[in-house]
Parts: structure tokens; C-alpha cells; sequence
């Protein structure tokens, strides 16, 4: 029973007009957690002790790891969205994935840049073909290629549909990324947080390292759900504009 | 079906139809790369096979764009989309004919390119196999992009930045096996096997994608 009533819920929202209510209501409060999240994890972050051998360089971790889980969410967000608009087309989902292309693209590209700064003086090299690196780079090059896909076309919901498959298609790279350090022996450190036998990752590192996931977190969905919000203010101001523009024209 | 392999296959040969123009790209490609990493044979036999790969990569993406849209612009696409048979086995027996006019050309003309990069027999006999096994995973991935940018008036270059993330995997491990054939201590078969499971993977996702963008691309 509880099941179907989450659907019916879930399908209201399909109703522009009632999630820009629910958007209205629910932002500022995300933002605010977000915010808090923020000056706690980076309070944190930068109270801890440096790691005995890399230094003050650590804390690019805090950083790089939450940018580099969430440029894989947010394309699991984007598939389960891309699913949504294909199966049930959910107009909320079509607006969905598209708002979160530049997200990703945006979380990636924090991912890569952090890593290379880190990488300087760890591995004494900016960049390294390295299988997770490598994924990592071609996952924001999916990225940039969605965003194009999406702008070369005119009609939004054909681009949805359309960009949805490719989204499906692209799916096949997170695996990749994720086990890619256990598949080949890279560079790249092995998971070292989320393993079967508990974290291999000190308490002191691993209590600043989860707030700032959770931080990261809850800026990616405060800015999605702003995006989508965005994006049907854009469709609508577009519809208006050619109603006006229809009914400036018979005005003759 | 046969009728339409054959009538791609015809069109593509055909004056027009481009298929002997990839071969010409792919040769220059490979001739361009002696100028650019200067003419050390021992060198370009070491890099050979990569070379050649990656030819044939560009190669085998040239063609795509055309891969629906010559049928879209004479409007046998809606016919293509509205018959009985499934849409998805239309589109593997495209991807056929577009393999055997584009791609398997490239396939033939790789020995010779080996024998420009001053590579050994057996490297050359590795390249050729792997390409003959790996490149129909590259046109079976390029129909989902070719699919997806079908109603776009210039989607070549599109389809290409679309299609190439997602071959790298095939480009990585038809690489390695050619290597694995040359030096010693590598397997040779592990890659080739992953390779041929890669091509048989998109053999099966890729027909399904394209199917379904193209449905979805119709007005």
C-alpha cells in the first residue's frame, strides 16, 4: 500500500506547477544543510592533523574523493532518470538528466583537477595514463558530449529521449571506473573506504571525509533540484514568448 | 533481409557512396605518422600496431554519420521503421552491410600498412585478426551515434565525439593483444578473448540503443 502511494507521489510530480511548490519549499532548507555540512566538513578538514608523510597535502582528499563519488552518482542519477524518461516518460525526468550533465561535467572536472594538484607532488607527475585517471577523463568527455548532444537539438523532449539512450549506452563506464584500480594494478590507490572489511582509512581522516561526502552530497542535489526548477522556468518562458509572439502577429 | 544487405551493400560501393574513401583515409593516417615521429624503423615497428589500431579507429568512424541518414533524407527510414520485422534486426543487418563496405576494406589493407611500419610477420598476422574481430564492435557501438544524431543536419563530427569514449575499451585490449602476440611473456589469448566478448556484448546492446534512438528520433 505504502508502495503505490510513494508511485502516486512520485507521479505528481510529473506536475510542473507541484514540484516548483516542492522545490519552493525544500531548497532553502537544503541549501542551509548544505551550507552547515560545508563549514563543519571544512572546519574539520583543516583541524586535523596532516598525514605524517604527504603533510598539509592531505587535504586535497577532502576535496578530490567526495568530487570523484559524486561525478559517479551523478551519472547514476542521470541513467535512473534516463530509465524514467524512457519508460514511464516522466517529463520531470527528461528535464532531469539534462540538468545534470553540467553538473557532472562540473564535479568531474573538480575530480580531475584536484587529483592532478595532489598528484604533483605525491607521484611527481601532474597527469598519468593510468586506468582510473583515464576513465575517469573519458567519463568527462561523456559528459561534454551529452551536454552538446543535448544543445544540437531544438526540440527538448526529442533530445531527451534521444540522449537517454546514449546515457544507457555510456552506463557501461561506471563499472569500469569503479573497479578499474582493482582490475589492473595501477597508481591510483584501491578503494580504501568502501570495502567489504570495514575502512582501511584512519578515524582521523575517515570523520572529516564522510562530512564532506555528505556535504558534497547535498550541494549536488540543492543544485540539481535548482537546475530542474530553472529549466522549467526556461521552457516556460520560451512557451510564452512564442504564445506572444503568435498573438503579437494576428494583433495586426 | 539478403534484399537489404545487398542494396546497402550496392549503394555503398557505388560511385558516392564512400566506402573505398575510408581505405584512402586510413592509409594517409598511417602515412602521416612517420612524419610526425620521425622515420626510425625500429621505432615504428614498435609502435606499429598501435598506429595502424588507431587508423582504423578514425577510419571506421568516417562513414557513420551516413549510416541512416542517406535514408532518412529519401525517407526509406519510416519505411525501414514501419515493417514487420523487428526493428533491432534491421539495424544488426545494416550494421553488417556498413561492416563488410567500410570496415572490413580496412581490415584487407592492414598487412600492407604493416609492412610501411616495418613490422614482423607475426605482429602484422596479430593486427590483422584482432581488427577482424575487434572492428565490428566499433561499428556496432557508432550505430547507437549514428542512430542518435540522425535528424541532425551536421552530426558527423558529433557522432564522432559520441562514439569514440566508448571505443576506447576495444581499442585498448585489440592493442594489447596484438602486443601480447609480439613480446613474449604476455598471454596472447586473454585479450583477444576479451575482445571477442566486447564485440559480441555490443553485437547484442548496440542493435537494441540504435533501435530505440531511432524510434525515438522520428518526428
Amino acid at each position: 500500500m505504502t508502495e503505490s502511494l510513494a508511485i502516486t507521489k512520485f507521479s505528481d510530480l510529473a506536475n510542473p506547477t507541484r514540484f516548483l511548490a516542492l522545490a519552493q519549499r525544500i531548497l532553502p532548507y537544503m541549501a542551509g544543510v548544505t551550507a552547515l555540512l560545508f563549514a563543519i566538513g571544512l572546519t574539520m578538514s583543516f583541524t586535523t592533523e596532516g598525514d605524517y608523510q604527504q603533510g598539509d597535502t592531505v587535504r586535497i582528499m577532502y576535496i578530490h574523493v567526495p568530487a570523484a563519488w559524486l561525478s559517479m552518482m551523478c551519472y547514476s542519477v542521470m541513467a535512473l532518470s534516463a530509465i524514467g524518461t524512457l519508460v514511464w516518460r516522466h517529463p520531470l525526468a527528461d528535464v532531469s538528466h539534462k540538468a545534470a550533465a553540467p553538473l557532472g561535467a562540473a564535479f568531474t572536472l573538480v575530480a580531475l583537477v584536484t587529483g592532478s594538484l595532489w598528484g604533483k607532488p605525491m607521484w611527481g607527475t601532474w597527469w598519468v595514463w593510468d586506468a582510473r585517471l583515464t576513465s575517469v577523463f573519458i567519463l568527462f568527455l561523456m559528459y561534454l558530449g551529452l551536454i552538446a548532444l543535448n544543445r544540437a537539438m531544438d526540440d527538448p523532449s526529442r533530445a531527451a529521449r534521444v540522449s537517454a539512450v546514449l546515457i544507457l549506452v555510456g552506463f557501461v563506464n561506471i563499472p569500469i571506473i569503479k573497479f578499474s584500480v582493482d582490475w589492473w594494478n595501477t597508481l591510483h590507490q584501491p578503494a580504501s573506504v568502501m570495502r567489504m572489511d570495514g575502512p582501511t582509512i584512519d578515524g582521523e581522516f575517515l570523520r572529516p571525509l564522510l562530512v564532506m561526502a555528505l556535504a558534497f552530497t547535498m550541494l549536488f542535489f540543492t543544485l540539481h533540484i535548482a537546475a530542474i526548477r530553472n529549466e522549467i522556468w526556461r521552457r516556460r518562458i520560451a512557451t510564452q514568448r512564442r504564445m506572444a509572439a503568435r498573438l503579437a502577429g494576428r494583433g495586426d | 533481409m539478403t534484399a537489404l544487405l545487398l542494396r546497402d551493400l550496392k549503394l555503398s560501393v557505388r560511385a558516392g557512396g564512400g566506402a573505398l574513401i575510408g581505405v584512402l583515409f586510413f592509409m594517409t593516417v598511417v602515412a602521416v605518422m612517420p612524419f610526425g615521429v620521425g622515420p626510425d624503423l625500429n621505432l615504428l615497428a614498435r609502435i606499429g600496431p598501435a598506429i595502424v589500431w588507431i587508423g582504423a579507429l578514425l577510419s571506421a568512424l568516417l562513414g557513420l554519420d551516413r549510416m541512416f541518414q542517406t535514408e532518412r533524407e529519401d525517407g526509406s527510414l519510416d519505411l525501414l521503421l514501419m515493417q514487420e520485422h523487428p526493428l533491432v534486426v534491421t539495424v544488426l543487418v545494416k550494421c553488417i552491410a556498413h561492416w563488410l563496405a567500410n570496415v572490413l576494406p580496412l581490415v584487407i589493407a592492414s598487412p600492407l600498412l604493416g609492412l610501411f611500419m616495418n613490422m614482423s610477420e607475426v605482429a602484422i598476422g596479430a593486427v590483422m585478426l584482432t581488427l577482424l574481430v575487434g572492428s565490428p564492435a566499433l561499428t556496432l557501438i557508432g550505430s547507437v551515434g549514428a542512430a542518435v544524431a540522425v535528424t541532425l543536419p551536421r552530426g558527423g563530427l558529433l557522432v564522432s565525439i559520441l562514439v569514440l569514449p566508448l571505443c576506447i575499451p576495444v581499442l585498448i585490449f585489440g592493442v594489447s593483444a596484438s602486443y601480447a602476440a609480439v613480446e613474449d611473456p604476455a598471454p596472447f589469448l586473454p585479450p583477444f578473448l576479451i575482445l571477442a566478448a566486447i564485440t559480441m556484448f555490443f553485437a547484442v546492446l548496440g542493435p537494441v540503443g540504435a533501435a530505440l534512438a531511432l524510434r525515438n528520433a522520428g518526428d
